[in-house]
């Protein structure tokens, strides 16, 4: 074993810097993939049959295809047909496009679980279908599905780390460099594994406190 | 004082329902259904279940669907049209508009349970009649009262008993100002020693000359309200009058059976 205490403690500011990457990475493609998912979500319910057929299609194509596959596709693919893209464009298309898949599923389960009582009440108010829908059915949907949305944001956390491969200094790829450069493995790894537990662990914390708050009586 | 059988005569009907036919799928749910309700008239339909009764107050609020029939409310035409020959489903911003003045109310009540009582209350006269938010609360807060809930106004659906929250139901209703309300076995669902503070509210509501389509197991409560009585089974009317001629004198064997299975409970 080649753990050297010293070399991982000269490596934390580097590794800090790529886990700064890691985290946008997160946070951006989480805000485009939620509203992804909601529109996603939204139009899988849609009464417009081609809005429904869209929809399916989108989530079948990126829940069937892996990320990895996805990002090599728009990085080494799309230049060969003239879109060139910089790597963090690319990370972050690939990343909000699939994580916007399996949010949509989320979103269209948590509208569904909603009793069509509230849809019908709402109309008999007068609200047309998509006030309903703002007001009534989708706070109650999204409250419903924060929990296994929250669990989708920490999958999400740890597939940044696919985005090594194209050439973005994110977390995995900066220990790479260390592992590269110091000829050892052990020491920079340990320290970006840390790190990605040190991410996640306030999410799993969220997780279990949205279980509590709005478990389903 | 004018009887329901004057302004009968004299008044255009709040709601006129012309040979009403229904089907889910192969099942005639609704078969050629005639009534009609004038204003500040209780009609309640009796019969049971399964006669289609429910049904006839959704496809009066176009929440569900039908195929043949016409249904008038005000003197206006609502529902599939006829054009170049074609039915066609009334325009959907045609239908939030007759919606505003037709209440009801469910059996399994329906309360938002992400709002407040006061903004169940509140909620569609403000975004549905863009009622500034102070008028809003000020008008629904008198609707919670005539409703005997003025307390209740900053609990949730989950913090109020069934009979409250069905009369918070009644008051969401009520807030929009509709011209006719239907109740549609608002005391089914609830429990034997909360029916009787919801059918008060009822009562009073016919007092305060609101015109009104109840469809009830209640058969005391339909004795008490009704300005006139249908009775349904296998989704026809059998047989229709004042409280008086069918409880105490039905003609038709159907009905008869009826109220004999009823009263024998």
């Amino acid at each position: 074993m080649d753990f050297d205490a010293r070399l991982l403690w000269e490596s934390l500011p580097d590794l800090l810097r790529g886990a700064k990457v890691t985290v946008s990475l997160t946070i951006v493609s989480t805000l485009i993939g939620l509203v992804i998912g909601i529109i996603g979500g939204l139009c899988r319910v849609s009464r417009s049959r081609i809005a429904r057929g869209l929809s399916f299609g989108y989530v079948l194509l990126f829940r069937g295809v892996p990320l990895l596959v996805t990002l090599l596709f728009l990085y080494y693919g799309l230049p060969a047909v003239g879109i060139t893209l910089g790597s963090f464009a690319v990370a972050i298309i690939g990343l909000s496009i699939t994580f916007g898949a399996f949010a949509s599923e989320i979103v269209r389960a948590g509208i569904q679980s909603i009793n069509i009582g509230q849809m019908r009440a709402a109309r008999s108010l007068g609200m047309p279908y998509w006030m309903a829908m703002k007001e009534v059915v989708l706070p109650q949907a999204l409250r419903r599905v924060l929990p296994p949305l929250t669990n989708e944001v920490l999958t999400l956390l740890k597939q940044t780390a696919l985005v090594s491969v194209i050439a973005t200094a994110d977390l995995v790829r900066v220990g790479l460099e260390i592992m590269t450069w110091r000829a050892n493995t052990f020491s920079p790894f340990a320290g970006v594994a840390l790190i990605y537990l040190s991410l996640s662990l306030p999410l799993v914390g969220l997780v279990t406190f949205l279980e509590r708050k709005y478990r389903v009586t | 004082m004018f009887s329901p059988a004057d302004v009968r005569a004299i008044s255009q009907p709040t709601i006129k329902i012309c040979g009403l036919s229904k089907s889910y799928g192969s099942i005639e749910v609704l078969k050629d259904i005639s009534l009609d309700v004038v204003p500040g008239e209780v009609v309640v339909i009796i019969g049971p279940s399964g006669a289609g009764k429910s049904t006839i107050l959704s496809c009066v609020n176009h929440l569900e669907p039908y195929e043949k029939g016409e249904i008038w409310v005000e003197g206006q035409l609502y529902g599939p049209t006829r054009a170049r020959g074609r039915r066609r489903a009334h325009a959907e911003a045609e239908l939030n508009q007759l919606r505003r003045k037709i209440g009801i109310v469910f059996q399994a009540y329906n309360l938002f349970p992400h709002l407040t009582a006061l903004e169940n209350v509140t909620l569609a006269p403000i975004r549905v009649l863009k009622k500034p938010r102070a008028d809003a609360v000020r008008e629904g807060g008198e609707q919670l009262a005539r409703v005997g809930l003025s307390q209740k106004a900053d609990k949730y659906p989950a913090e109020l008993s069934g009979g409250q929250q069905q009369r918070v139901a009644i008051a969401r209703a009520l807030a929009m100002q509709p011209k006719v309300m239907l109740f549609d076995e608002v005391t089914s669902a609830l429990d034997p020693e909360l029916v009787g503070e919801v059918l008060a509210v009822m009562k009073q509501l016919s007092n305060d000359g609101m015109t009104m389509m109840i469809v009830t197991h209640e058969m005391q409560f339909a004795r008490e309200v009704a300005d006139r009585i249908y009775f349904m089974d296998e989704g026809k009317i059998v047989e229709s009058g004042t409280a008086q001629e069918i409880f105490d004198n039905p003609k038709q064997e159907r009905t008869q059976a009826f109220l004999r299975r009823t009263r024998s409970l």
